[in-house]
């Protein structure tokens, strides 16, 4: 189906999920949060929340444990090189092809 | 009101008619008297906008580019190496469909530096999706920049109105100025469909894939290309907007007529001159002296440069037997841009058994090179009687090498 019919005639988007795609594809290295070292889950409470606010793509949720959203997370390493506590670490992509295989 | 003024004064007073509310703009000769003038009619009171004064005619642009996208009307100017400044922004404005208002008071371009007058800077835009209007005298600057805003407002694109700097901008003439009641009961105020909402927050023109995707509410949004070929679209239905917008005015007001282009003693000429801007009206005092001397020859200056009135520019020219394009601007390597245009153009015509007129090409007054009525007359005679082709190259005019 074509977009003729699309209200606008410019690019436009609006903040929500997936305006430009499903960018987790375009992952090279995937953070993995070590929950032992995640200061609101030792405190069992909000707090830090470094990760959640540098996070430039909002893939990361206020939450604890914070949670990565990985169909959309890009991959910039920014939360690891934040976290006070290096609660975060880069783990090459190609590590999870065969986990990911052997799940299905 | 009749007054007598400059072409740059005549250029603000349409602005300040036309109720824009956002003035940006760096001086630069010769396009600085318009906008001073612009800076007064605002500090005096006279005109209810902001005027923001900016480093660079590349921030001039960017400030429109914001203003516009809020919903405002917004207005900048300038010439020559300021136009090129701005070029990343030129193509910018006109993809995000901003209905922008430019005079662009045409002026050679550097190196060498120039200050003087010919219509390189405007020409080399002609690619970048704006709509080009070019006018000859006092009274069209006035009237182009209100019929402009309508214009541009109505296809969402963006417009440079384009006249002669010094011939026009620094020459007094008698003109008519319109009474602010009639031209607002001409031009409505400017209402886009969209423009930026706190409220609602939202990316313009950001990354946009090469592909179509789905927007944010699951609906299928255009890719790049489909943007693109929308502003093709559009300026192509521009041609016929901008004949329902001159007839508009012209109803109004009584003055005007053919939207794209003007013509003088065309109507049983057997070669046809073609020209841009001032020069018609110059070229016009050869037209007679040919004609006293038995030759059936006439003028057409191209007011509507893009979108480009193909279909009506080949019926203007079509048939006679010869077409000579006077142009103070050269696309380097080939020939008069022009020219070229006016080539295309005549090539579907006459498909049946009719000749295509013979097409010759003058480049003639670059950098202010004084254009002498003798040397006119000389270029036109000629190819008026030579019938042999001119050789693909253009000649040049005035030039003492």
């Amino acid at each position: 189906m074509g977009t003729r019919q699309y209200g606008r005639k410019t690019s436009h988007s609006e903040p929500g999920p997936g305006d430009g795609g499903r960018t987790g594809s375009w992952r090279v290295t995937r953070p993995i949060l070590d929950e032992q070292a995640c200061i609101p889950v030792k405190r069992g409470a909000p707090a830090c929340f470094i990760c959640w606010l540098y996070c430039p793509d909002g893939t990361i949720s206020r939450t604890v444990p914070p949670k990565i959203d990985y169909e959309y997370c890009k991959g910039c390493g920014i939360c690891a090189e934040e976290c006070p506590t290096k609660a975060i670490s880069m783990i090459e992509e190609s590590c999870f092809i065969k986990t990911d295989e052997g799940e299905k | 009101m009749h007054i007598i003024d400059s072409g740059n004064v005549a250029a603000a007073l349409g602005v300040k008619l036309s109720r824009a509310q956002v003035i940006a703009a760096y001086p630069i000769t010769p396009q600085t008297p318009l906008t001073e003038k612009l800076s007064e009619f605002i500090e005096s009171g006279d005109m209810a906008a902001e005027y923001v004064p900016v480093e660079s005619e590349h921030s001039a642009l960017a400030v429109c580019i914001a203003a516009a996208s809020t919903g405002a009307r917004a207005f900048t100017a300038t010439s020559a190496n300021g136009l090129l400044y701005m070029h990343e922004q030129i193509h910018w404005a006109a993809g995000a469909r901003l209905p922008l208002v430019m005079c662009v008071v045409n002026r050679g371009v550097g190196a060498p530096w120039t200050i003087w007058n010919d219509h390189q800077d405007s020409i080399s835009q002609r690619d970048t999706g704006w709509m080009q209007l070019y006018v000859n005298d006092h009274q069209q600057i006035i009237d182009g920049v209100i019929k402009a805003f309508m214009l541009a407002e109505e296809v969402m694109i963006p417009i440079m109105v384009c006249y002669d700097g010094y011939l026009l901008s620094h020459t007094y003439m008698p003109f008519e100025v319109p009474s602010p009641d009639q031209v607002d009961a001409f031009l409505p105020p400017y209402k886009p469909a969209y423009a930026l909402d706190p409220a609602n927050p939202a990316n313009l023109n950001t990354v946009t894939m090469p592909d179509v995707r789905l927007d944010t509410r699951g609906v299928t949004a255009h890719g790049y290309m489909e943007i693109r070929y929308l502003l093709q679209e559009d300026l192509l239905n521009a041609v016929d907007v901008m004949g329902s917008v001159e007839a508009r005015f012209k109803e109004r007001f009584g003055r005007g007529g053919d939207p794209f282009y003007e013509t003088y003693r065309c109507e049983d000429a057997r070669f046809i001159a073609v020209s841009l801007g001032s020069l018609s009206y110059h070229l016009r005092e050869v037209i007679d002296r040919l004609r006293d001397e038995g030759i059936k020859v006439g003028i057409m200056s191209v007011h509507l440069y893009r979108p480009f009135p193909a279909d009506a520019i080949a019926q203007g020219l079509a048939d006679a037997e010869g077409v000579i394009v006077f142009e103070k601007a050269l696309s380097y390597g080939y020939e008069g841009a022009l020219c070229s245009d006016i080539k295309a153009a005549l090539y579907p015509v006459n498909g049946s058994k009719k000749k295509r007129p013979f097409v010759h090409n003058y480049i003639l007054g670059l950098g202010g090179r004084e254009i002498k009525t003798a040397h006119l007359h000389e270029a036109l005679l000629n190819s008026c009687t030579s019938k042999a082709s001119a050789g693909r190259a253009p000649q040049w005019i005035g030039l003492k090498i």
